[in-house]
């Protein structure tokens, strides 16, 4: 393996991890609430941008990356309980709008509160490349990595041995039938958007230190985990993780191989490739409508 | 003489197969009932014949033409039109229009004709306006003439589902379950309802838990079990078969 | 007179009058630059429309198209010396051919499925012009000639007024007549239910992909409008933020509803421009009204307001 191509490797992975993170949020609050929440890259902006205010304003490292990921959860559960809650049952496409609404909001709320510069984030533990194979790997990239599979594998613990866990898998596979089994689908709500938004605000602040945080950095963060989600066909979290690897690295190896100018629009190609052959994305299967 | 003739077909939901090496015949001009208990396959079996599922294996005849690989519009040109289980009500139209979707294949779907709203295209809508009013006084919707779809109640929506597809001007109406949800007079209703079709040359399928509604209208029977032929014949000839009572029918000949 | 109350007749009276009053309302240039964007957006909308508000179709990239519009009457003119109406001809054109063969695939899609793809399509359309500097000029965008047609040249803001005026209400009469009309009515039922309109004969992709069409190339035909009326475009009025801002105009006029298509894209239009003296807050405040309205106003201002007023007459007739 060429040198070239692992580092091409280990930025993608790196980038794709970001796009899991994201895309997981997706997928965890669409199976709560068949709602596709556009300000889920909001969330990533909201975390680093309120560390690095706190950062700068002399608040201790940890305890301000802890804060802005807290902040974003509780900006979750707001947006939950003010913006989608009232609007139970309205059309697909009316919540697409009240969510682009929310994304919207919170950037302007972002700007007004911290300006529209860009501002950057000292690196977890400093900037000395790891040098693998000729590549060099930041040591930043290892701790998205690292926190991406403890994510992972808590995520599994969480929906597969915890009672809120097991209530919003249910929820997932028919709310009806788990609202007449007891679950509380309401609280479930909630939960998905506080833990799509934990998802958001850690990787939120992991990258901070990669991209630099401003305003508007979560606009197609969002996007493109709204194209990871997809990819694995939704509402499908292991897909989501997949769909966000295979973004991420797609977009590294184009940028290095081919054209970095249309490095953003490979997402979109493989989305509409994937779609067009696998209506229901790579792990959705093919559903039969029933009538 | 047949119209519809379904030789081996199947269809299967990934393991579970759903229908199963299904061969049968249905002559014009009769009433055909197909029976059996929940999760048998009938809806299925109905959703293979109009074209909204892919048969995993067989082949279905209408009309003396192989139609098991025509999209579901192909095959209401054919003569096929049904009614849903699942009421399928254009809910974001008025009941009217709903009818008048019902003879799209009758008017003019060209682009550029209803882009400019040529005299032509007027005159073919106002001619079946008149004859979808005639169609919902037929089935017993005078009432609901001017209604909005959305603001029906659950019969009149299954009166205006038959309305609309008899607008399709069929050669063999499938029902789905036509009495599911009715009250006792409703049934009886629909029972000389689905004479009257009948005795205008529409052979009619009729997927239906209400015996007393099956036994009354239907020339023939099939029985239907676990998506496999249990029994065909006569009403006679079923109510006195061994297998459909034992499986089916059950003491006193009457199910649910 | 019942008959005049129908919107094809009543609603379209009622929409030129009030293009045609307007004039006499309208203070100065800027305010006649913002009812010109209010008529070029509506007339988008009312083409968006029929896709989701009719058909149930979401698209989440005809930005795209208008754009792709903009852009061909831009090139075509500005660098190959072509005729306005002929550039802005064969823009439409090609957007109808694209449209065409792109839909037969997406239009597949459904739900979010259909959303993504369209949003993909979008930005691609937006990438493509920022990155293609040789042609598009890039980000920075480029001039457009003004619209020259017939020996004359359009120009000043009555003579624009007067056009875009023209064209929506041309454009919302035959939207009025293709929803009363078999075609009409086969969208309509696609959008109520796939399979029962594909069993009265409808065929659904083919109807599906034509109101794809229709409405792409009524955005092309506003963006080369805009274009000349702008004099200058950049890769902006592909970009998904603009396309987003189409929907919600369709969405938050009331879905269909071709007049709420009008009423949404002027709310939206003016929107940002009273919001000007909230400065910093605009975007809060912008969002804000966002999703108050889309919670509390869910059918759309239009639909609601229309709801009220009958109630209102209902009740005062009782
Ligand atoms: N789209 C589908 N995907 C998966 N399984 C299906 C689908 N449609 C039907 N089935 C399965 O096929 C079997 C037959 O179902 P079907 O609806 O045809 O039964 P039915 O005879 O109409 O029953 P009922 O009397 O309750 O209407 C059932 O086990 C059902 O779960
Ligand atoms: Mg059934």
């Amino acid at each position: 393996m060429s040198a070239d191509f692992l580092q091409f490797l280990f930025s993608g992975i790196t980038q794709g991890a970001c796009y899991a993170l994201v895309g997981l949020g997706f997928s965890i609050i669409y199976n709560a609430s068949q709602v596709i929440n556009f300000a889920q890259g909001e969330f990533v902006m909201i975390a680093g941008m309120a560390a690095v205010a706190l950062i700068d304003a002399g608040a201790p490292f940890v305890l301000a990356l802890a804060a802005g990921v807290a902040l974003t959860v509780v900006v979750g559960v707001a947006l939950e309980k003010f913006a989608i809650e009232p609007a139970r049952n309205a059309s697909v496409v009316t919540l697409i709008i009240i969510t682009i609404g929310a994304s919207i909001f919170l950037r302007g709320a972002a700007e007004l509160l911290g300006g529209r510069g860009f501002r950057s984030m000292p690196a977890f533990s400093g900037n000395e490349p790891i040098v693998i194979g000729g590549a060099a790997l930041l040591p930043q990239s290892l701790w998205v990595l690292g926190v991406t599979v403890v994510i992972i594998f808590a995520l599994g613990r969480f929906f597969n041995s915890t009672m809120h866990g097991k209530a919003m898998l249910a929820t997932a596979y028919n709310p009806v039938m788990a609202q007449l089994m007891g679950i509380n689908t309401r609280l479930v709500l909630s939960l998905s958007f506080a833990l799509a938004a934990l998802l958001g605000g850690i990787a939120g602040v992991l990258i901070a230190p990669l991209s630099l945080t401003y305003s508007t950095v979560g606009v197609m963060l969002g996007l493109k985990g709204f194209c990871a989600a997809i990819l694995g066909g939704l509402g499908k979290p292991m897909g989501a993780i997949a769909g966000g690897l295979l973004v991420g690295v797609s977009e590294a190896m184009t940028a290095g191989y081919l054209s970095s100018a249309y490095k953003d629009a490979v997402a979109f190609v493989i989305i509409l490739v994937v779609l067009v052959v696998l209506p229901g994305g790579l792990f959705g299967g093919r559903s039969v409508e029933r009538v | 003489m047949t119209l519809l003739r379904v030789e081996h077909l199947s269809k299967s939901f990934g393991p579970s197969s759903a229908i199963e090496n299904l061969s049968f015949a249905i002559s014009p001009g009769t009433i055909h009932s197909i029976i059996g208990p929940n999760g048998a396959g009938k809806t299925t079996l109905f959703n293979l014949i109009s074209g909204l599922y892919r048969p995993t294996s067989g082949t279905i005849w209408f009309d003396d033409a192989d139609i098991t690989a025509l999209p579901p519009h192909r095959r209401a040109r054919c003569g096929l039109s049904r009614t849903f289980q699942n009421l399928q009500v254009f809910l974001n139209l008025s009941a009217l229009d709903n009818v008048m979707v019902g003879y799209h294949l009758a008017c003019d779907g060209r682009f550029l004709p209803s882009l400019l709203r040529l005299p032509s295209v007027v005159r073919r809508d106002r001619d079946y306006r008149e004859q979808a009013v005639a169609l919902m006084r037929f089935v017993g919707l005078e009432a609901f003439v001017d209604a909005a779809a959305d603001a029906m109640p659950y019969g009149a929506l299954k009166r205006l589902e038959l309305a609309r597809a008899l607008a399709v001007q069929p050669k063999m109406l499938l029902l789905d379950e036509p009495a599911a949800g009715l009250n006792p007079k409703e049934t009886a209703e629909l029972d000389f309802l689905i004479q009257q079709i009948a005795a205008q040359g529409i052979t009619v399928v009729l997927v239906e838990h209400d015996m007393r509604l099956v036994w009354s209208v239907s020339n023939h029977i099939l029985v239907l079990d676990h998506g496999r032929k249990l029994a065909e014949g006569t009403g006679w000839e079923i109510r006195h078969n061994e297998d459909v009572v034992a499986a089916y029918l059950g003491e006193g000949g009457r199910h649910r | 007179m019942a008959s005049l109350w129908q919107p094809r007749t009543g609603g379209l009276l009622a929409l030129a009058g009030v293009v045609a009053g307007l004039p006499l309302i309208l203070p100065n240039a800027f305010y006649y630059d913002v009812a010109i964007l209010v008529g070029i957006n509506a007339t988008v909308c009312v083409g968006l429309n029929l896709l989701i508000g009719y058909a149930g179709q979401i698209s989440l990239g005809h930005a795209g198209f208008f754009a792709l519009g903009a852009y061909a009457s831009a090139i075509l003119t500005g660098d190959h010396g072509w005729p306005p109406l002929a550039a802005l001809a064969a823009g439409a054109v090609g957007v109808g051919v694209l449209s065409f063969v792109l839909a037969q695939p997406i239009l597949k899609l459904k739900g979010h499925y259909l959303a993504m793809g369209t949003l993909g399509l979008g930005i691609i359309i937006s990438i493509v012009l920022n990155q293609e500097a040789g042609l598009t000029g890039g980000p920075d965008g480029m001039p457009v000639p003004s619209l020259r047609a017939l020996g004359h040249t359009v120009a000043g803001e009555h003579a624009w007024y007067a056009l875009v005026g023209l064209v929506l209400i041309v454009s919302v009469w035959l939207t009025l007549n293709l929803i009363d009309s078999p075609v009409g009515r086969a969208l309509q039922a696609v959008h109520g239910s796939e399979s029962a309109a594909a069993l009265t004969g409808v065929d659904v992709i083919r109807y599906k992909v034509l109101v794809f069409v229709v409405s792409a190339v009524l955005a092309s035909l506003a963006g080369s409008l805009f274009a000349h009326y702008a004099g200058f475009i950049t890769p902006a009025e592909a970009s998904f933020a603009r396309s987003i801002e189409l929907v919600t105009m369709v969405v938050l006029g009331g879905m269909a509803s071709t007049f709420g298509a009008v009423v949404g894209a002027a709310v939206l239009t003016i929107l940002p421009q009273a919001l000007t003296a909230f400065q910093d807050f605009k975007m809060l405040v912008f969002g804000a009204v966002l999703m108050g309205t889309m919670i509390f106003l869910r059918k759309g201002l239009v639909p609601t307001l229309a709801g009220l007023i009958r109630n209102r007459m209902r009740s005062g007739r009782a």
